[in-house]
């Protein structure tokens, strides 16, 4: 074997250990035999013991560490996803791993939003283009449309206040998932919350001629043409919402629309009464208790959490505690934000 | 000891640079700089910023290619020429064998970034015909990648001890790529919760971040990266090199060579 051929370790301990045969070797060099078995098997030992401890040592040091870098760099990562913002582009990158990617950019989608909403909202930039990402990787991605229109559609902090883009995005499944009716029901329902109940009607009346649509969708319809802006249709989207849906989170704000729309009523009629009050008194009462004794209540009613109305120095029904219905349209204390 | 680890790094270092493959990657890495100039005539105004982006990234994608295909037949080579034998029928211990493997390795891949930086260098000079003060942090960007690639040599090692050198390949590559995306897991685990939360985390902080020792979007705007990043990141990619190699040393002590 020449010693260009010859592996670079075996040169190494062959030129380290080269010496003339049959000569005792006088000096020790670096491979000189450093003692017997019995030392060789405490060596060994006490190897195993070092790098163990180094093991665990340095993975428990880069965990730490790991936890200063972040505290550095808190910036938003998901921006890198837009590096690439055509969701064409993507779906031919994705060499037909297009669905797995789709639920790879779904959770990024929830990620991000989760994210910007727990630091307190802002301006959602990157959802719309994420969305669109997703649904046009994997068109058939229910979910993404429902929960995507959702946090479009729901004005700041709680969404990105995109109303119009949420209806893109229905409209886009709708197009690509012809037989699901609840698209269309998210479709009126975009169309309700701002308040265009004639676009909200066709959007309930399209999805009622779909093959085993609710039957509920065609008494939305001609609801939304006749009482659109009345609170008891607002009760009657949110009560089919809460029994129609799968998903525990829908429910449960579903369960908070509807909650605050009846604290939404109570304060409505209890202000009828304080007015009233004021306008035989000419002064503001103290409580609710008074306007039980002067018969124009028959009992002093409770929010839907079991806390009380209150009523502010000049006359306004405010309810105790507004962090807790979050939907609420009437009854705000004076000064409070919805984003506070 | 320390002259029988750096008996067996040089020999290393010998070793990898006469393998051909390693010219070649340098060469068209050198030319994937040369081509950043041609491409930033053709758009307007990024002509530094393409140079910068694509000459740091193919060092950084070429390292890691040099890294991986060299470490992977560190110790699977040794053992398949039974070279090995030799070497530890000699008084040499296995974990000096080891590091020796790792500087050796290491030190290559120290001087090919070298290379491959003055390419890039000179091709940021060809465009901009001076260097201007936001390129300490192309500097930055380089030790880096310097930093990421003694980390990828310590885990192509750790796979070469108890692996075939294909197997460890792919697991190298895809610790890789899964660390590049290191910070998303880390979020995705935050959104997690139970015990589902608990796996995601430690998947999160097990597998190495190298998305924190990537700045090359940084220095291509010239920004400013902070000392202490510098000395996180150094810190870090020392104490997980020693991890990996440790889980090396322990596999290899183990490993029945017969």
């Amino acid at each position: 074997m020449t010693n260009s051929t010859m592996s670079g370790t075996q040169a190494t301990a062959n030129s380290a250990t080269s010496r003339v045969p049959g000569k005792p070797e006088t000096r020790p060099g670096p491979f000189s035999k450093p003692g017997g078995p019995k030392v060789a098997s405490r060596s060994r030992r006490l190897t195993t013991l070092v790098f163990s401890a180094l093991l665990v040592g340095c993975l428990s040091a880069s965990i730490l560490l790991l936890r200063f870098t972040d505290r550095l760099r808190t910036f938003a990562s998901a921006e890198d996803v837009l590096y690439i913002t055509s969701p064409k582009l993507l779906k031919r990158m994705s060499l037909g791993y297009d669905g797995l990617l789709a639920d790879v950019y779904w959770t990024r989608v929830v990620q991000y939003y989760g994210g910007t909403r727990r630091s307190g909202g802002g301006r959602y930039e990157l959802l719309w283009p994420l969305l669109e990402i997703t649904t046009h990787l994997d068109p058939n991605l229910i979910t993404a449309y429902e929960f995507g229109a959702t946090f479009l559609s729901a004005n700041p902090p709680g969404g990105a206040g995109l109303p119009q883009r949420a209806i893109q995005l229905v409209e886009y499944g709708i197009e690509n998932n012809t037989d699901q009716w609840r698209l269309y029901y998210d479709l009126g329902f975009i169309y309700y919350e701002i308040k265009d109940y004639r676009q909200a009607e066709d959007a309930f009346l399209r999805g009622s001629q779909v093959p085993n649509a609710h039957p509920f969708l065609r008494i939305l319809a001609a609801r939304m043409a006749e009482h659109g802006g009345e609170i008891e249709t607002a009760r009657m989207l949110w009560s089919a919402t809460y029994e129609t849906t799968p998903d525990k989170n829908i429910r449960d704000s579903a369960a908070d629309h509807l909650r605050s729309l009846r604290a939404d009523e109570d304060v409505i009629e209890l202000q009828k009464a304080v007015d009233s009050y004021i306008e035989q008194t000419g002064r503001v009462p103290r409580n609710l208790t008074e306007l039980l004794r002067m018969g124009l209540l028959t009992a002093v009613p409770l929010d839907p959490l079991g806390h009380p109305y209150k009523i502010e120095a000049g006359g306004k029904v405010v309810v105790s505690d507004a962090h807790a219905l979050p939907f609420l349209q009437q009854g705000l204390p004076s000064g409070y934000s919805k984003s506070e | 000891m320390t002259s029988r680890v750096l008996y067996i790094a040089a020999n290393t270092f010998r070793e990898a640079v006469r393998d051909r493959v390693l010219y070649n990657l340098i060469a068209f890495a050198l030319l994937m700089s040369a081509a950043a100039v041609l491409v930033g005539t053709i758009s307007i105004n990024i002509e530094r910023l393409v140079v910068i982006n694509l000459g740091l990234t193919t060092v950084s994608l070429f390292g890691m290619v040099i890294a991986i295909l060299i470490g992977i037949g560190l110790v699977s080579k040794e053992i398949e020429k039974r070279t090995l034998y030799t070497v530890l029928s000699r008084p040499v211990r296995r974990w000096e064998f080891i590091a020796g493997k790792f500087f050796g390795l290491s030190g290559t891949l120290v001087v090919n970034t070298f290379c491959m930086a003055v390419g890039v260098f000179l091709s940021l000079l060809y465009v901009s015909h001076r260097f201007e003060s936001g390129d300490r942090t192309v500097l930055i960007a380089l030790y880096f990648i310097v930093l990421q690639l003694f980390i990828i040599t310590a885990l192509a090692l750790l796979f070469s001890s108890f692996s075939s050198p294909l197997l460890s390949a792919l697991f190298a590559f895809s610790l890789f790529v899964i660390g590049s995306f290191a910070e998303d897991l880390r979020g995705f685990a935050k959104m997690a919760h139970g015990i589902a939360g608990w796996l995601a985390s430690a998947a999160a902080y097990l597998v190495p971040n190298f998305s924190a020792l990537n700045v090359i979007n940084q220095a291509a705007h010239g920004q400013h990266v902070v000392f202490r990043l510098i000395a996180y990141n150094t810190a870090y990619a020392l104490v997980y090199s020693v991890a990996a190699l440790s889980g090396a040393v322990l596999i290899f002590e183990r490993r029945n060579l017969k």
